[in-house]
């Protein structure tokens, strides 16, 4: 018993202690230094497995979709696959145009103009996934429940877009994103 | 480990099991045992585990969700020797399971069912310790790994339904996973690294079927920390007082195996007619068609034993702060030992608690009914005054009640109690 008590008693205070106060300060240093430095050791060694979790670069490599848009008729909506994810195109009409045009900007949840979501106002391409919780809108179809606001409406939760994609009711916090895309042709589009 | 409240710890070396039987096979359950004391503390914790000796059917419920984890364990081992996790072949290998693997059908109809049978156990389980006060001094810790225990089960039951890779699968988890992009600045990010992917793919089947074979034995492993705390103090019982001495207690065994022995053969009764005449009922329809990343189902619903959170989630309008309510409902279940603030465990001694309490039960199904239903007119109302009131009962009415009720005067003992009722 007379061993631990003698264990217990706080380096560098002890009476038998050789290293006396000065050398106790060392040995608290050499401990939060070497714990410290195992510590962040361990915190790096750690992010491998974390970011091994993150696209591979296979996935990574799928990155664009290309399409021809010379079939699309006035009014009609295409979805295409980008990334695995559907793009909404929307060969818009003259008056879905000026909907998404007439609106107070300043009114909206995520104000942005029209003019902001488009690189050529009869073509909306946007990313078809709902900015709530991931749901594919309703709308890209003939026949399909478009909303009060003649856009997309997701039957999830209820959200409800425009003729520009963008919020107007429901629990989405942001409008429909807007992809990475460019015309290569007056018929064609690269979308990534 | 587990050492009893009266001190004597069961394992010292030497102290051979009492039952150990004369010859050579109790020489060899002696020699076993000062090594490794095995049957000594199967003993002293089943043998001689003072148990109240008024614990009613409620009190069933924590063994019986013991044995359907185990059995959760053996058909889920089985069935991964016959399922692929794959985007492209998982579908087919489970449909190949109901089809051509000898038995495939009841193995995965009882994983399946059992899962649901699983929460519903839990579910009973959990409102038995709030009605009786379980959690309360010196069961906060046990409280708190049950609490745990929960919040794993429900990890682990979203990763096994995601895994046959039906339609119900493939946007259960995506919506689940997009609820990590409500997190300010990150929340992207996060959601990226859950996938692997830009969208739910064979990088996250292939995470949660691994996740999904571990979870299992992460929940074991906090049964057991839940068992030793148990052991600590024993088992709370329906009065709700400390046992006193021989006369409130009987030995575990045989009195309360037997006794679960036969809830056991209720609840299997109960389990075989899901397994064997309605093994699709809790299931949605949606999910035997094979997943498709460009259409989203009209109604996504997830499974029964969730549509509380689900409800609380689409009640508020703002995205982060349903996400916010919604897991806050589970997390709040850790502060119970505190928001009570009576000192009076059972409810039977609590005029007012004992009829509140009965709201909170309400309140849940009524989330539920509102989970399961479209988000309009009359249901949206419905979920949101129920939201409300799930949070206004442990926030405003447990502490609240703790302090303004006065309590009818406990039983002088268990074994006083018992014999005067004249049961």
């Amino acid at each position: 018993m007379a061993d631990t008590a003698q264990a217990h008693v706080t380096p560098g205070h002890g009476v038998g202690d050789p290293l006396g106060d000065d050398g106790g300060s060392r040995r608290d240093f050499l401990l939060l230094s070497a714990g410290a430095l195992g510590g962040i050791g361990a915190a790096i060694a750690v992010w491998p497995f974390i970011d091994s979790l993150n696209p591979a670069r296979d996935t990574l490599a799928l990155s664009t979709t290309e399409v021809d848009l010379a079939p699309v008729q006035v009014g009609q909506r295409l979805t295409v696959a980008w990334r695995g994810k559907p793009v909404f195109i929307n060969h818009r009409p003259p008056e879905e145009i000026k909907a998404a045009q007439d609106v107070d900007v300043a009114s909206l949840r995520d104000p942005q103009p029209d003019s902001a979501r488009v690189k050529k106002p009869e073509w909306l391409v946007v990313v078809g996934v709902c900015t709530h919780l991931g749901c594919i809108p309703l709308g890209n179809k003939p026949g399909d429940d478009r909303g009060p606001f003649g856009g997309w409406f997701c039957p999830c939760h209820g959200s409800v877009y425009d003729t520009s994609a963008r919020i107007r009711q429901g629990p989405a916090p942001q409008n429909l994103f807007v992809p990475p895309y460019e015309f290569t042709s007056d018929t064609a589009v690269k979308i990534g | 480990m587990a050492a009893s409240s009266s001190g004597a710890p069961a394992n010292t070396p030497g102290s051979a099991p009492a039952t150990a039987p004369a010859g050579a096979v109790g020489r060899l359950i002696r020699w076993i045992d000062y090594r490794l004391p095995f049957v000594a503390f199967i003993e002293h914790e089943l043998y001689e585990y003072p148990t109240p000796r008024n614990l009613n059917y409620w009190w069933n419920f924590g063994s019986l969700a013991g044995i359907v984890l185990v059995v959760m364990i053996v058909t889920g081992v089985v069935l991964a020797m016959h399922y692929t996790p794959h985007a492209d072949l998982a579908f087919d290998s489970v449909e190949r399971i109901m089809r051509d693997v000898n038995y495939g059908w009841l193995l995965r109809y009882i994983h399946m069912n059992g899962a649901s049978m699983f929460f519903l156990i839990v579910y009973i389980h959990l409102f038995r310790g709030l009605y009786y006060g379980s959690y309360k001094y010196p069961r906060e810790l046990l409280w708190i790994l049950g609490v745990v225990i929960l919040v794993l089960m429900i990890a682990t039951a979203f990763m096994g339904y995601v895994l046959p890779w039906g339609q119900m699968s493939y946007w259960a988890a995506t919506v689940i996973t997009n609820l990590f992009s409500a997190i300010p600045v990150v929340g992207d990010k996060i959601v990226t690294l859950l996938w692997g992917g830009f969208t739910v793919g064979n990088p996250t089947l292939n995470r949660f079927f691994s996740l999904h074979y571990l979870l299992p034995f992460v929940i074991v492993a906090v049964v057991g920390l839940h068992l030793i705390a148990l052991h600590q103090h024993g088992s709370n019982n329906p009065l709700g007082i400390d046992h006193r001495g021989p006369q409130d207690t009987i030995p575990f065994h045989p009195y309360y195996t037997i006794k679960d022995m036969f809830g056991l053969c209720v609840f299997l009764l109960f389990f075989s007619i899901f397994i064997f005449y309605i093994p699709n009922m809790l299931s949605s329809a949606d999910n035997y068609i094979p997943a498709n990343p460009m259409v989203t189902p009209n109604h996504i619903v997830p499974e029964w034993y969730l549509l509380p959170y689900y409800a609380i989630l689409r009640s508020v309008p703002n995205k982060l702060f349903g996400v916010i309510l919604s897991f806050g409902s589970i997390l709040l279940l850790f502060l119970v030992p505190w928001l009570d603030t009576s000192r009076v465990r059972s409810a039977r001694f609590r005029p007012i608690y004992k009829w509140v309490y009965w709201l909170l039960p309400i309140d849940v199904l009524a989330l539920g009914y509102v989970g399961a239903n479209p988000p309009a007119g009359s249901v949206v109302v419905i979920g949101q005054v129920a939201t409300f009131y799930y949070f206004f009962h442990f926030l405003i009415l447990m502490p609240l009640i703790g302090k303004l009720e006065t309590p009818r005067p406990l039983p002088i003992s268990i074994g006083a109690a018992v014999l005067t009722e004249g049961r």
